[in-house]
């Protein structure tokens, strides 16, 4: 007897903030009910083939999973024109950007096989992304910061577009956090995971950290040179088990 | 980390890429992940037309080491034009 594996992965057009219509990758198992969703933010470089490949990674372990185009306001145009289009202008609004997290989201949480559940998972940039969502999105359930940089920001380095330090944002996290980091990264590097803990620790929040040696920035990307399979493995293997719990099992968070 | 250090400078200029030869308005100059070199961080240079739309570009991603060879190389060819008194005065560039 065989087991059924289907997964329907496809691009489509979501109202995002402020009803904005945006792209959206979104990759699902067939077949199956009750099925949480993650939120996929990807990382500066745009919404690239990476990112999709997490996006059905996602759902080849029964999430759907959905990836918003941050930089869809840059197009129409191809998602490497939009990123350098965004890199040029300083990247999105914060406040935009959890807008569309929000609704892509609610997306997830309102379609009939959904078990109306939904994290978030966010990779270098989309880390931080995924931190400020855990304060400032409403009705997350689980969040994944892998290797955010500028959680830790000085005054000076905060503008318009990034008006607020992510750090001074821990008291409102609503949900159970995980983090991923490599302790030969530099942003963040590990005294400033030890000040993102230490805040964490500081308003009672539900958080693991795993730091792991011989890894740098961004090493689960298997189309870079800071790939490192082996902490990478365990890293997803680490993020599959806190969605598990807390997307699929019933488990609450005790942030909220 | 994404270093988000992108500067950008008016240009004077034609380029040509997929869609053919564009008028060039600017360049942005960032140090960050590239799309396609192999580096974890590369100098990218980013010719644009920025009243034709994000697709109007051309982009070279560069090792930081080949970055600053190109800017050797630029510098010596421009010297050595000056020296046949072809290269005037620069008109119409700036960084801002």
């Amino acid at each position: 007897m065989y087991t059924y594996e289907g997964m329907l992965a496809e691009t489509l057009t979501m109202a995002g903030h402020n009803g904005d219509l945006i792209e959206a990758y979104l990759a699902r198992p067939l077949g199956m009910i009750q099925v949480p969703g993650v939120v996929v933010i990807h990382h500066m470089p745009g919404w690239d083939e990476w990112s999709k490949e997490v996006t059905r990674k996602l759902a080849y372990h029964g999430y759907a999973a959905i990836c918003p185009h941050l930089f869809s306001r840059w197009g129409p145009g191809r998602w490497d024109d939009l990123a350098a289009a965004a890199r040029a202008a300083g990247g999105p609004p914060d406040a935009q950007v959890m807008g569309d997290i929000a609704a892509a989201a609610q997306l997830l949480r309102t379609q009939p096989w959904a078990n109306g559940k939904v994290g978030v998972i966010g990779f270098c940039s989309g880390g931080r992304h995924a931190y400020i969502a855990a304060c400032r999105v409403p009705g997350l359930d689980a969040a994944v910061d892998c290797w955010g940089g500028r959680v830790v920001v000085r005054p000076e380095e905060l503008n318009e577009r990034q008006p607020e330090a992510p750090i001074a944002m821990t008291k409102d996290m609503a949900c159970p956090l995980l983090g991923i980091f490599g302790n030969e990264d530099t942003n963040p590097d590990p005294a400033q995971v030890d000040r993102i803990e230490e805040e964490l620790r500081k308003y009672g929040k539900q958080y693991e950290f795993y730091r792991y040696d011989g890894a740098g920035h961004g090493f689960f990307a298997v189309d870079r040179p800071s790939y490192r399979p082996q902490q990478a493995v365990d890293g997803w293997q680490k993020v599959l088990a806190f969605f598990e719990r807390y997307l699929r099992t019933g488990a609450a968070g005790s942030s909220r | 980390m994404c270093t988000m250090i992108c500067k950008t400078a008016a240009v004077q200029g034609q380029g040509k890429g997929q869609a053919g030869w564009i008028a060039l308005t600017h360049v942005h100059v960032a140090y960050d992940h590239p799309v396609q070199a192999p580096f974890e961080h590369a100098l990218m240079l980013d010719f644009v037309n920025e009243a034709a739309g994000p697709e109007a570009r051309l982009v070279v991603e560069l090792s930081p080491e080949a970055a600053r060879a190109l800017l050797r190389t630029i510098e010596e060819v421009l010297v050595a034009a000056e020296a046949q008194s072809s290269v005037g005065a620069p008109a119409g560039a700036g960084e801002r």
